[in-house]
């Protein structure tokens, strides 16, 4: 009997991997292993609808629990992989048992960074967001009155703050670099995003470094600044980023760095060994680069099987991803890494806007505010290689849809 | 072709024994057809992706960001389906297959009784 190709990682790159395995019709037997007790499911409406108690449990999962077994696939949840051996073509279970692959698909994601013990990250009420127990867990605390802290001010910590505030809790959010969403935008979307918390009553200080978490019989009741000032509160969020798990993959010798190294169809240095989503580093713009989103997980577990199957593709999608916070809609679509400036298109309201991100002549993103007009044709425009120059994307009577379309 | 031909029906699990049910039914290009009894109150794109109905994505999970649900509705159907509102009609715009007068993206078709019996025809993206 063929052994399995084994996904390791029950996530989205791994359902998307299911999937199109399944549609393709590929004969060969698949093994899903992953560590929690679900099936895939989508992370993203965790910090949003899910946190909110909008959404049911079952309305998570990718597929159906029991849709796996109907298409054949081995499911073995609550699993841990300890080690790859590539020689006998074998992983081996945090129990020791050694179960065959014909190829792996590690999956295994990324998680959440914490905060060092020594700074008061292990106290009771200190969590992150990543899974569906990381929820179900905090859940209950998400009460009118209660006193929220968050660290870190990145797209977890703005839409967990958001959910609080919207369900009455107090919500204090700490961010040391000079403005939320550094990182990964301009300072105009920075400013939306500032404003609009600020309007929904959420303290937000920017350019402000936590000394540590203070604590009292091993939980957590507030925090120090480094200016002095202690913050009071009841629970601690820590949205500071993730980093991909490539212990796995390292262990066993694979090439990495920030990510699991593979080429353009999501291959390791191990011919027989893939990694798709967010634990994998692959090159792009002739950049190397990893990327934490449900496009670049979903995209990757697709070709993947595609190239299993013998098509011949190589990874050349087009990244985009959203934020729901309130009732504001950012959609991104696009990498801004590298762009040296930007334009803002005014939006069909006052509520709405879209940042466009050039290098040179180049567009290379857009964040769109409630306006998906500019998500949706600016993605077009991307995708046809399009730069148009900033002042036609700045002039509200310039039609995106024409630019886009060319009718 | 690896997905099942023919009828398949799944009831999903329904949360209050009192919610009834939409039987909705996918016709693909290659004459293939799935129909399910879908929960009321469930979007057509989940349902279509629990049945296992092919080129049904959803990757963003029905927030209007992806395209990647997009079906054409039997012109019989099509007005009970709903209005589309701005941002799914602008979305609609960069579906792989090109939008036709009775495309709807599937994640913001929700079932209810007056759906009973609709019809969908899943475009296959080349």
């Amino acid at each position: 009997m063929t052994a399995p190709i084994v996904i390791v990682g029950a996530g989205q790159a791994a359902a998307s991997f299911i999937s199109r395995h399944v549609t393709l019709g590929s004969p060969q037997p698949l093994l899903l292993i992953g560590e929690e007790p679900h099936p895939p499911y989508q992370r993203p409406p965790l910090s949003k609808k899910y946190l909110l108690g909008n959404l049911a449990r079952e309305r998570l999962f990718i597929r159906p629990p029991e849709w796996y077994a109907e298409q054949h696939v081995g499911l073995r949840f609550d699993t841990r992989i300890d080690r790859i051996d590539r020689g006998k073509h074998q992983v081996v279970t945090d129990t020791g048992e050694a179960i065959d692959y014909d190829k792996l698909l590690l999956c295994t994601g990324s998680s959440a960074r914490r905060l060092p013990a020594a700074m008061g990250g292990d106290l009771d009420g200190v969590f992150t967001l990543r899974s569906i127990a990381d929820i179900d867990r905090r859940a209950s605390e998400f009460q009118a009155g209660r006193r929220l802290l968050i660290i870190g001010g990145g797209y977890i910590g703005l839409e967990a703050a958001a959910v609080a505030r919207q369900l009455g809790l107090e919500v204090t959010l700490l961010e040391m670099a000079e403005r939320i969403l550094q990182r990964v935008a301009a300072a105009e979307t920075s400013a939306y995003f500032r404003n609009l918390h600020q309007a929904h009553g959420v303290d937000l200080r920017e350019s402000t470094r936590l000394t540590r978490l203070l604590g009292e019989d091993g939980k957590v009741r507030g925090a120090e600044l480094e200016s002095g000032e202690i913050i009071d509160a009841d629970l601690v969020l820590v949205g500071i980023g993730g980093s991909p798990n490539i212990e796995l993959a390292q262990a066993a010798g694979l090439e990495c760095d920030n990510g699991i190294l593979v080429n353009s169809v999501c291959q390791t240095s191990d011919p027989d060994i893939y990694a798709a989503g967010d634990c994998s580093c692959f090159e792009r713009g002739g950049q190397r680069i990893r990327l934490e989103s449900v496009q670049n997980a979903a995209d990757q577990g697709d070709l993947v099987a595609r190239h299993l199957a013998g098509e011949d593709v190589s990874y050349t999608a087009i990244p985009w991803f959203w934020s729901d916070q309130y009732d504001c809609k950012l959609q991104i679509v696009g990498l801004n890494q590298g762009h040296n400036h930007t334009v803002t298109r005014p939006g069909s309201s006052g509520a709405s806007l879209s940042i466009w991100y050039y290098r040179d002549a180049e567009l290379l993103a857009i964040d769109a505010i409630n306006e998906p007009k500019s998500y949706a044709f600016g993605r077009k425009i991307i995708e046809a290689g399009i730069n148009p120059s900033p002042q036609l994307v700045a002039d509200p009577a310039t039609d995106l849809k024409t630019l886009a379309l060319g009718r | 072709m690896g997905h099942k031909k023919g009828y398949i029906t799944r009831f999903l699990t329904p949360i209050d024994k009192r919610e009834t049910m939409a039987k909705i039914t996918w016709k693909m290009e290659d004459g293939s057809e799935i129909t399910a009894e879908v929960k009321n109150g469930l979007n057509l794109m989940e349902a279509a992706t629990a049945n296992n109905v092919p080129h049904i994505e959803g990757e963003c999970g029905g927030c209007l960001s992806c395209a990647t649900c997009h079906v054409f509705v039997d012109p019989e159907w099509f007005a009970k389906t709903g209005e589309i509102d701005d941002i799914e009609d602008t979305m609609l715009e960069m579906t792989d297959v090109e939008r036709e007068d009775n495309s709807r993206l599937s994640c913001q078709i929700i079932a209810s009784d007056a759906l009973d019996g609709l019809v969908l025809y899943v475009p296959e993206p080349e």
